[in-house]
């Protein structure tokens, strides 16, 4: 009796300790999640048994979860706060960074459109209301119709981030659009129209624009010469080993498959160490 | 037909029975409706007190996501105003006179053909009405500039009037079929005793079956500007959710937002971890959009028993 209750709590902690090798949790960045998502499912295709879970809850609730040990990986879609990282410091934990991927934001316009290219400050100012005519950048007499992305959208946040600062608002006028998708078509049936989307959904049926002199490309935002781009980050407690679940997560973005789904989501992968 | 006891207690056990289930059925209906009130007012009020009627109702500045946030919601009011009244003013008169024309002029083959298909515009989920709104109206208003009368330049497609056109067509069917009820409901003797006395069709249509059935018609309107006013996917896709109001107010052909669209558009972001005011400020217009329907069947209750007294002679 005594002996069988005594196997039964070993069997227990066995499975038990099985169970944490097994089982990784991600959470944070909207932005970042579906490739988390992606990666998580080839993983565990690969290896039947293990439980990944990711979540989406922002990239603040990222960090605070990797803070408080509730996640094994921290997606952010920007770099840790000072005051995060000043927390961490001061529980212990030692945040380790891994670029996933770029983000990059092409600004577009209507294909029929003169203009070539914008600086930021100009793409601020037309978000802005201060330009509100193309022809004061350049392009024929036509009103400006300024379209957004809903502010629910990482790609609001983004936008936001990059081109339009903390202090100031898009123009009331704007017209907000639900998705990408939504996007692109407002775009190249509206003759006055800018917008901006993800680079995956820039196509011959709208212009992307230079930015400071720069095309958004795959090239330009991996070289980091595209001004509106971004990193997308993990962050560990600690670098895991390579070995580990977590350390075949991190590397997944490294390898042919990871960059595959990376750019099927519309991002771009992370050029190969030379 | 006499019942031993115990028949009879069985009877009316089961009786009690019905009557019970039958209660709890209709209560369900009655619960969830002041369950819903309940809770939306509940999350609504925090918001009240947090920032007050004034900048809710006055201002135009909607930037709930900036910092700090600014909850003016005065544009977003205009805008489904706006948007409402366009639509009722197009599928009012339509949607009347197809019901007239369907219950009093048309033959009765073509009538059974017809309802049906009208009927079917109900039928067609708002997102596909949102969908046929953004890649065929919208496009066609845009260009319907250059033929219009003086120098009137559409920049955007999508805007107050696709909206409103849209709406309308959604609001065909509520309104062609409850007043096409109505209509029927006058009766044929009513209609047989106006032309025995001689009236013609017109006096008949007109002065007899439309003001027995006026408050059936009026019910009709009412449905049809609720439906219009609750309808969201359709808004969110075609009318451009730009919170502000057009110049001239009445300008339909620039991008409105409206209450419905706004609370479907700020849903996901505006959780209670991110920002409870935001989260509040959504319940609040929803329960502004609840109690203009409210206001809306309360007057349609009273313009209802204001005719039938009238009609029995009071």
């Amino acid at each position: 009796m005594k002996r069988s209750v005594l196997m039964s709590v070993a069997l227990g902690l066995s499975v038990a300790a099985a169970q944490a090798q097994d089982k990784l949790i991600v959470d944070g960045s909207t932005t970042v999640g579906p490739i988390a998502k992606a990666f998580a499912e080839v993983i565990m295709r690969q290896n039947p048994g293990v439980n990944i879970t990711v979540s989406e809850s922002g990239s603040g609730n990222g960090a605070k979860a990797l803070l408080n040990g509730t996640c094994d990986v921290a997606c952010l879609s920007r770099n840790l706060k000072d005051s995060e990282r000043k927390a961490m410091d001061e529980k212990g934990v030692k945040p380790v960074v891994h670029v996933v991927a770029f983000d990059a934001l092409p600004v577009i316009v209507h294909p029929s459109n003169p203009v070539k290219g914008l600086t930021i400050d100009q793409v601020r100012d037309i978000y802005t209301g201060k330009i509100t005519n193309w022809k004061e950048v350049g392009g024929a007499d036509q009103r400006i119709v300024v379209i957004s992305r809903d502010t629910n959208s990482g790609t609001y946040e983004t936008f936001k981030d990059l081109v339009l600062g903390k202090d100031n608002k898009i123009i009331a006028s704007a017209e907000y659009t639900g998705s990408n998708g939504g996007m692109r078509q407002r775009v190249q049936m509206t003759r006055g129209a800018i917008g901006y989307a993800g680079l995956g959904f820039v196509d011959r049926t709208i212009k992307a624009l230079e930015i400071n002199g720069v095309m958004p490309s795959a090239e330009t935002v991996s070289a980091k010469q595209y001004p509106l781009s971004r990193e997308l980050y993990l962050f560990t407690n600690g670098e895991p080993a390579a070995d580990t679940l977590a350390g075949k997560f991190l590397s997944m973005s490294r390898t042919e498959k990871g960059r595959e789904i990376i750019e099927e989501i519309g991002f771009v992968p992370v050029p190969d160490a030379k | 037909m006499l019942l031993s006891p115990a028949a009879r207690a069985r009877r009316r056990l089961a009786e009690m029975a019905g009557r019970g289930v039958l209660f709890a059925v209709t209560s369900v209906a009655a619960l969830s409706v002041l369950a819903i009130i309940f809770f939306i007012a509940r999350d609504a009020l925090p918001f009240f007190t947090q920032v007050g009627m004034r900048e809710f109702f006055l201002s135009t500045e909607w930037y709930p996501s900036h910092q700090p946030p600014q909850f003016g919601a005065a544009a977003i009011f205009v805008g489904t105003f706006l948007v409402t009244a366009a639509a009722v003013v197009l599928a009012v008169p339509i949607g009347l006179f197809a019901a007239l024309c369907m219950s009093d002029i048309l033959p009765f083959g073509l009538r059974q053909l017809l309802k049906p298909v009208i009927e079917m515009l109900a039928a067609i989920p708002s997102v596909v009405y949102g969908f046929f709104a953004l890649t065929v109206v919208a496009p066609l208003v845009q260009d319907a500039g250059r033929w219009l009368p003086g120098d009137i330049q559409i920049d955007s497609g999508v805007n107050a009037l696709t909206a409103s056109l849209i709406l309308g067509v959604m609001a065909l069917p509520t309104i062609v079929s409850v007043s096409e009820d109505a209509l029927q409901a006058a009766g044929r003797e009513l209609r047989e005793g106006s032309y025995a006395l001689g009236a013609t069709r017109a006096e008949t249509l007109f002065k007899v079956v439309i003001p027995a059935s006026i408050s059936g018609l009026f019910s009709a309107v009412l449905l049809g500007i609720m439906r219009v006013m609750g309808e969201t996917m359709v808004v969110w896709m075609a009318s451009g959710n730009a919170a502000q109001i057009p110049k001239p107010w009445y300008n339909l052909l620039l991008p409105v937002r409206t209450l419905t669209a706004t609370i479907a558009g700020d849903m996901g972001e505006a959780d209670q971890m991110t920002g409870s005011t935001h989260y509040h400020v959504l319940f609040a217009m929803g329960l502004c959009l609840l109690l203009m329907s409210f206001a809306c069947n309360l007057a349609g209750e009273w313009v209802v028993a204001r005719q039938r007294k009238k009609l029995r002679g009071g």
